[in-house]
């Protein structure tokens, strides 16, 4: 069985068949992980280079364990600034570090489409890590992943994903990848979160979180990013908290088998409170041991394929 | 020198003129229009025709020419080359150039470096000093020079308050403003706000923006009665606005940019930068009603938008890259291609749009196609079938989405100003 792409450039329009390798394979990575030596060979001689143009702590060391995980050559390449900052273009920048003969790119952009463009002028295997506020398919998968472990399928479940819709690449990558395994996705968050034309995706709009509570099986809270200009788009987090926060009251009032994922970092008191963020209804260390597994998987399958 | 133009369609609809024709140039000077003789096709160089259109000289009133400032990307020269190689006689160039349009200096520069051109220069000066929206640019003095229009293109003018100004100066010397329509707190994105700009990720700019500053420059121009003129009009409402305004009697006009027409911002699923421009390609409902503006004639002109940009810029991550696309040397192609092949608007309607109209706006004579006048004429072949292929551009830069596009429709020659371009080549007539 393999990968029908050589790439992992988003979940929208990656078949199930892929999507369900890719979480069975990561099962047997996951249990890699709880070994004394949690470390295989299969990708030995292997080099792969994280090119980091956004800040990221948790995305970049779970992609770098997993590398190591799989006896993988890493390289870092973090920079917060552009390429047109620099001096140097981003191509002359993937060209020169091609040129030391890399195998696969692991790619952070603030710009959505830079994964694409990355295969056009790289031979490497290209796996996104987030471009703009397009996709973050790894997240996608751990997500999906996560939510299997506990549930046990994907299939007809609901999934509502709520909070700051609009400047998530974890929704959108949430949104393909559950809906080709056959769930019922839904958002929710203020209107000024929602972005433009979801519906046409297939995915239904709430506005009250006590509906998205009572009605699905699995919430997954999105981070409220106050980096992303969100004080024009809500009144205050106060408010914020007040209307769409997710509390025990709230779930314990209207569905207290509710499944919460959070991808990270989590603003306690925001979009979930901290009885939440530590309670019973989360998964969300699960989920970052779980990335660890979902990246291994996604190194592996693309690792080994005949190129 | 005479040169004899042999069994050419003559079309002007501005003289009621269509009729097919021998017509023999001398020096620059239309001197018979039919009834040549003998005599006049020995003693002339004799270009066959027949089949071909020959039109008032098409001016494009909307191209960037990159100097001063970025002669890397284009300059005066090539981008009147780029102007003949696309059919135009004239061409007006916005003022958004490194020092801005906004000193007599300026003008008269780019004057002076077109000044042996076949092509004829009608610079835009800017409205404000460095388009800030500030002070106004010594209009006046620009106009003087040679200034046919005010326009801080690239951003509308800033402030109602210096756009009112501006109106109402401009008006004593009856020279439009031109506006870039598009409210700046709104405008920080890669892309049309659309599904597609969700599906994408891409920061994204919604129509609104546009017909906000729309409705904003027609309600002044109705205050000052000053001329308005809408650059490279894109979103559905906007046509609506101005359709609305001119049954009022107010004056606005607008242009139309040929990827506006013809493409949707589903192309941007490429990352292809050679899609991003500004106004953004919009959804495929306002590219038909570029269409509908342009056959009700609420769309009075065509204008290419013309924005050379580097290689080494555009080849840049979709957020970061430049807006802009290149248009000169596509335009005629396409306007043929989408607008008269398929039946939206008859040859007549498209010269109106391409040589006339711009002109009216701008206010230019147009010129004649009669005995006695000096020859401005665009021949192109409606039929033509050709492949758009970038590295045969005159112009410097290479950012077009249509290459590789087969088009139906292509310039043939232009002649302006004693001088000829045809089969690739510029000489004296």
């Amino acid at each position: 069985m393999s990968l029908s792409s050589r790439h992992l450039l988003g979940l929208s329009g990656v078949p199930k068949e892929d999507l369900q390798l890719i979480l069975d394979t990561a099962t047997t990575f996951r249990e890699v992980l709880e070994r004394p030596i949690k470390k295989v060979p299969t990708l030995q001689g292997k080099t792969i280079v994280n090119l980091f143009y956004e800040n990221s702590t948790r995305t970049r060391i779970s992609f770098e364990l997993a590398q190591k995980r799989l006896s993988a050559d890493t390289i870092n390449f973090s920079t917060s600034t552009s390429s047109a900052k620099k001096g140097e273009t981003f191509k002359d920048t993937v060209r020169n570090i091609e040129a030391m003969k890399v195998d696969m790119i692991v790619v952070r952009h603030q710009s959505a489409g830079v994964p694409q463009y990355l295969t056009k002028i790289s031979k490497a295997n290209i796996i996104n890590a987030g471009d703009g506020l397009h996709e973050h398919p790894t997240q996608g998968l751990l997500d999906m992943y996560s939510i299997r472990e506990r549930l046990g399928k994907l299939q007809g479940l609901k999934v509502c994903i709520a909070g700051d819709v609009a400047h998530s690449r974890v929704a959108l990558s949430n949104i393909f990848g559950l809906k080709t395994m056959g769930a019922e996705v839904s958002v929710c968050g203020p209107s000024t979160m929602i972005p433009t034309g979801i519906e046409s995706f297939g995915v239904k709009v709430l506005h009250n979180i006590n509906d998205a509570i009572a009605n699905n099986d699995v919430l997954n809270v999105l981070r409220i990013q106050l980096e992303r200009n969100a004080g024009v788009r809500i009144p205050s987090l106060r408010e914020y908290h007040q209307y769409f926060g997710i509390t025990t009251e709230r779930i314990e009032k209207f569905n207290r088998d509710i499944l919460i994922l959070h991808p990270g970092p989590i603003n306690r008191g925001v979009e979930l409170s901290s009885e939440v963020a530590d309670g019973p209804y989360q998964v969300i260390l699960d989920q970052v041991t779980n990335g660890v597994a979902i990246r291994m998987a996604v190194l592996y399958l693309l690792g080994t394929m005949h190129n | 020198m005479k040169i004899v133009l042999k069994q050419v369609n003559l079309l002007n609809p501005e003289q009621k003129l269509q009729q097919k024709s021998d017509i023999l140039i001398e020096d620059g000077v239309i001197k018979k229009i039919g009834g040549l003789k003998e005599e006049d096709f020995k003693t002339s160089k004799v270009f066959d025709f027949e089949n071909k259109y020959c039109v008032p000289g098409m001016l494009d009133m909307h191209v960037h020419l990159r100097e001063p400032g970025r002669e890397d990307e284009e300059t005066v020269e090539t981008g009147c080359n780029a102007a003949s190689a696309g059919g135009f006689t004239s061409v007006a160039c916005m003022p958004n150039t490194s020092p801005d349009i906004d000193s007599a200096e300026v003008v008269r520069y780019i004057k002076e470096k077109s000044k042996n051109h076949l092509v004829e220069v009608y610079p835009v000066a800017a409205a404000s000093l460095g388009r800030k929206g500030e002070a106004l640019a010594p209009m006046y003095e620009l106009f003087e020079a040679g200034a046919v229009a005010f326009s801080d293109d690239g951003i509308a003018i800033k402030t109602p308050h210096v756009l009112r100004h501006a109106m109402e100066y401009s008006k004593m010397f009856d020279a439009p403003i031109i506006e870039h329509c598009e409210d700046d707190s709104l405008a920080d994105g890669a892309m049309n706000e659309s599904a597609t700009s969700t599906l994408l990720g891409l920061p994204a700019i919604p129509t609104v923006a546009e017909d906000l500053i729309v409705i904003r420059d027609i309600m002044m121009a109705e205050f000052t009665g000053a001329r308005v003129h809408i650059a490279h009009i894109s979103s559905k409402n906007a046509v609506d606005l101005v359709r609305q305004a001119k049954k009022k009697g107010i004056k606005v006009t607008a242009e139309v940019a040929p990827h506006h027409f013809t493409l949707s911002d589903e192309m941007v699923k490429t990352f292809d930068t050679n899609y991003k421009m500004n106004p953004p390609l919009r959804s495929s409902e306002d590219v038909d009603a570029m269409i509908e503006g342009l056959i009700d004639g609420t769309i009075d002109c065509i204008a290419s938008d013309h924005a050379p940009h580097s290689i080494e810029e555009k080849e840049m991550e979709f957020i970061y890259a430049p807006n802009g696309i290149l248009g000169l040397e596509t335009i005629l192609g396409i306007s043929l291609s989408e607008l008269v092949h398929k039946k939206r608007l008859s040859l007549s309607q498209l010269v109106e749009k391409l040589s006339i109209n711009p002109r009216k706006v701008l206010n230019l004579p147009v010129p004649q196609i009669k005995e006695g006048e000096k020859a401005d004429l665009t021949i192109f072949d409606p039929d033509l079938i050709w492949t758009v292929d970038v590295s045969k551009f005159k112009s410097k830069s290479k950012n077009s989405p249509f290459d590789k596009r087969l088009l139906t429709g292509k310039s043939i020659a232009v002649i302006n100003k004693n001088k000829m371009f045809y089969e690739e080549k510029f000489f004296g007539i």
